[in-house]
């Protein structure tokens, strides 16, 4: 398993026309160019991915040298189908995904067009938009995490000032999927901002001008003009968005820890590998998280390229 | 001219997020350390110094060391007296405060070999797991080890071999407010269970009128190790076993199960919702910030509460944990050893370094400044030990001790401890014993039979 064969530089012949000898030579020379990258590629990503879906077939254990490993072939993949705890992560996640992603893309767009718009102070404002951005999540989770404390968090005094709570509440207890997505939330809305207002500012302003002279308002220019053509930029950010949310783990373990029932796939996955021991199982484990997140990739690609046409 | 304008814009950004980021740090690490106690006497010195320091002076080992109430502080003092008299550099890296992550953080560093770590403190339930990766201690140490408490001393010996010096114990107590008890007329702190909970209760509604924020009793009911230590004295101060009894799972039985909804029936009635979220650290910032009546701890909570800063100083004591109807007061075994990695590149240097925090002036320091049981039989029984640690009282210390169930389990005990930790939590966030009991069985033969 030390080496793994990077794909052989075969020229693609055409299909019908014959090359030149001039075109053969520039591919072959474009070939050599590429192989210190796709050896990167080999080396960093499919190694290592083809190395957990080796381990995954076998009952490796974390502290090995006590157990040798041993091919189980599919065992790990039965056990894990009747796994009620995988499933329960998966259920989670996905649930965690899709209200993170559409509030996130929603707050998002606002704060875009609002920074977008022109008025003093925009630069500024849109320095302080990134700071939740740029602070750690593990750190981001801490802070939140004192100020959702139960008995001296500021949430909960504050809502109880305001009456939008009768009494303090634990918010990891008893809204667990809130809590954790508030934090998520405040902290990645201004990424999908950012890239939407990279995407926002490519749109020429003729088309603004053009469509004012035609006598359409603010509310139809964004429906006719911005949405349309902001398209390719909502869906990169909806594509990161979706798969940073699908693989999430630092919320999840500082808010939840092991807790059963409040476990991302990420933390399910790290708990079996490193609590447990079991490498072999865990890297199953690994393997359908990729499968699912895959999955959401194929979806959106395939919205994508349906679209395009 | 636009570049500029965004470099300076990510500059900004950049700055806050990092101001932001070591301010909570700084709070956190000031939480953590607030009183510091070990400041007040020097650490002890090293005897012997100069020798060690011809032969290892100018090495460099890291100790992977305390992180909850003083422990960090500690353990900086001591590693800067240690390098102050030897010449050998120690740096101090604070463990997971969730024990059952600092295990996995040791162990991910033995299975790689790593020589990053040169001396770890290790958990009382670690040894079998990690013996094949630590050094025998036994023919540098083995003389030192006669005055530490011989039962400990075997729970670190592995196969004839000495892989960990015991460094302090621990067991559960109850820490309790004696000024409250007097307020309502308590003449005594709880024997059973179901008292505690009844003098919780009433002590609670009478001080909620002044403090919203008053609960009756806090422990440890975060999914984590620790919570597994609760359990089990729970279950075994109730007369239903240990778990797992002579390599038989017995948690599920009906004193077991009556104990445990007995609990569950006080999750947000005399305890506080979130309990179930707490570990030692908040179990400690609510009871010395006086918002509890009860408290069950380790004995470092002592240290803490009756420093200057505390706001229970002088208002609180400790007993033994109160039982079940039909069983008897006990306590969880927990405690650290100190141990030496096989992959260290200074074995020579880490081994004087554990020689020096496992001997008696250090343990006597670490008793009286830290409040950690020490497990030198001598320095236990000392005066000024007993009187700065009242839990070191016969009567209390005495107290029959309870151990998890690791020597069934070797290498699968953090799974094992895991599968209760996870049922338990379960249990007092609302499932019943009696749906949650047989699953954690199930799942703690199947793990018995894989062994």
């Amino acid at each position: 398993m030390s080496s793994v064969a990077t794909p052989a530089p075969v020229p693609r012949r055409g299909r019908r026309r014959r090359r030149t000898k001039l075109q053969r030579r520039q591919t072959r020379f474009a070939w050599l160019l590429l192989v210190p990258a796709l050896a990167v590629v080999a080396f960093v990503a499919i190694y290592p991915l083809g190395r957990t879906v080796y381990q995954s077939f076998t009952d490796q254990e974390f502290l090995a040298g006590i157990t040798p490993t041993k091919w189980v072939g599919l065992d790990n993949y039965h056990q894990l189908i009747h796994d009620t705890i995988f499933r329960d992560t998966v259920v989670l996640t996905i649930k965690f995904t899709a209200i993170t992603v559409s509030i996130e893309f929603l707050l998002g767009l606002t704060i875009a067009l609002v920074v977008n718009s022109h008025f003093k102070g925009r630069g500024i404002m849109r320095a302080i938009m990134l700071v939740p951005w740029a602070i750690p999540t593990v750190v981001a989770a801490k802070m939140w995490l004192w100020m959702l404390d139960d008995t001296y968090g500021v949430i909960n005094d504050l809502f109880v000032r305001t009456h939008l709570i009768s009494h303090n509440q634990s918010w990891i207890v008893q809204h667990p999927l809130v809590a954790v997505s508030a934090v998520d939330i405040w902290k990645t809305a201004p990424f999908v901002a950012l890239l939407l207002l990279a995407g926002m500012q490519v749109i020429p302003n003729d088309l603004y001008e053009a469509a004012s002279v035609d006598g359409a308002n603010q509310l139809q220019q964004f429906w006719r003009i911005t949405l349309p053509l902001l398209r390719p930029a909502i869906l990169v950010a909806l594509i990161f968005r979706t798969l940073d949310a699908l693989r999430v783990f630092d919320v999840f373990q500082v808010f939840f820890g092991y807790r059963l029932g409040s476990q991302s796939m990420a933390v399910y996955n790290q708990s079996v590998i490193t609590q447990d021991g079991h490498v072999g199982y865990g890297s199953a484990v690994s393997v359908a998280i990729f499968l699912i997140i895959s999955l959401f990739v194929v979806i959106y690609v395939t919205v994508v390229r349906v679209s395009d046409e | 001219m636009k570049h500029r304008r965004l470099l300076v814009l990510a500059g900004v950004v950049g700055v806050i997020a990092l101001i932001v980021s070591l301010s909570v740090a700084a709070a956190g690490s000031k939480r953590a350390a607030q009183p510091q106690v070990a400041a007040t006497i020097g650490a002890p010195k090293v005897p012997n110094a100069a020798a060690i320091k011809k032969k290892y002076g100018g090495q460099k080992i890291t100790f992977v060391g305390d992180s909850v109430g003083n422990g960090h502080v500690r353990d900086a003092a001591l590693a800067k007296r240690f390098t102050h008299d030897t010449g050998i550099q120690v740096t101090v890296e604070p463990h997971s405060a969730a024990s059952d992550q600092a295990y996995s953080q040791l162990a991910r560093a033995f299975s790689e070999k790593s020589s990053s770590i040169d001396v770890a403190m290790i958990d009382v339930v670690w040894p079998g797991a990690f013996a094949p990766y630590l050094v025998n201690l036994k023919p540098k140490l083995g003389k030192q080890s006669k005055l530490h408490l011989a039962s400990i001393v075997a729970n670190d010996t592995i196969n004839g071999k000495l892989v960990a010096m015991p460094w302090f114990g621990d067991y559960g107590i109850l820490y309790y407010r004696k000024d409250l008890l007097k307020k309502y007329h308590y003449s005594a702190p709880p024997k059973t269970w179901a008292d505690l909970f009844t003098m919780a209760k009433k002590i609670q509604t009478g001080e909620r009128s002044s403090n919203p924020n008053f609960a009756g009793f806090v422990f440890q009911g975060n999914a984590y190790e620790g919570l597994t230590c609760n359990a089990l004295e729970w279950i075994a101060s109730a007369g239903g076993g240990h778990i797992i009894d002579n390599g038989k799972v017995t948690i599920d039985n009906a004193k077991a199960r009556k104990i445990l909804d007995a609990f569950r029936a006080q999750i947000g009635k005399v305890t506080p919702t979130g309990v179930t979220t707490y570990q030692e650290d908040q179990t400690e910032h609510a009871f010395d910030n006086g918002d509890a009546a009860f408290a069950r701890n380790w004995p470092y909570q002592y240290g803490i509460g009756a420093t200057a800063g505390s706001k229970v100083k002088g208002k609180f004591g400790v007993t033994v944990l109160p039982h079940g109807a039909s069983g008897k007061p006990v306590g969880t075994v927990g405690g650290w050893q100190l141990a030496v990695s096989k992959f260290s590149k200074h074995p020579g240097a880490a081994i004087e370094f554990v020689r020096y925090m496992t001997s008696p002036p250090v343990e006597k320091f670490d008793a009286i400044t830290n409040s950690n049981v020490p497990t030198i039989v001598s320095v236990a029984k000392n005066k000024a030990v007993v009187k700065a640690n009242p839990y070191l009282k016969p009567a209390i210390a005495s107290v029959s001790r309870v151990t998890r169930p690791a020597k069934f389990l070797g290498t699968h005990y953090n799974e094992a401890s895991k599968v209760v930790y996870q049922g338990i939590n379960q249990i007092l966030t609302g499932s019943s014993s009696s749906q949650v009991l047989p699953q954690i069985k199930s799942k703690l033969q199947q793990i018995l039979k894989s062994k």
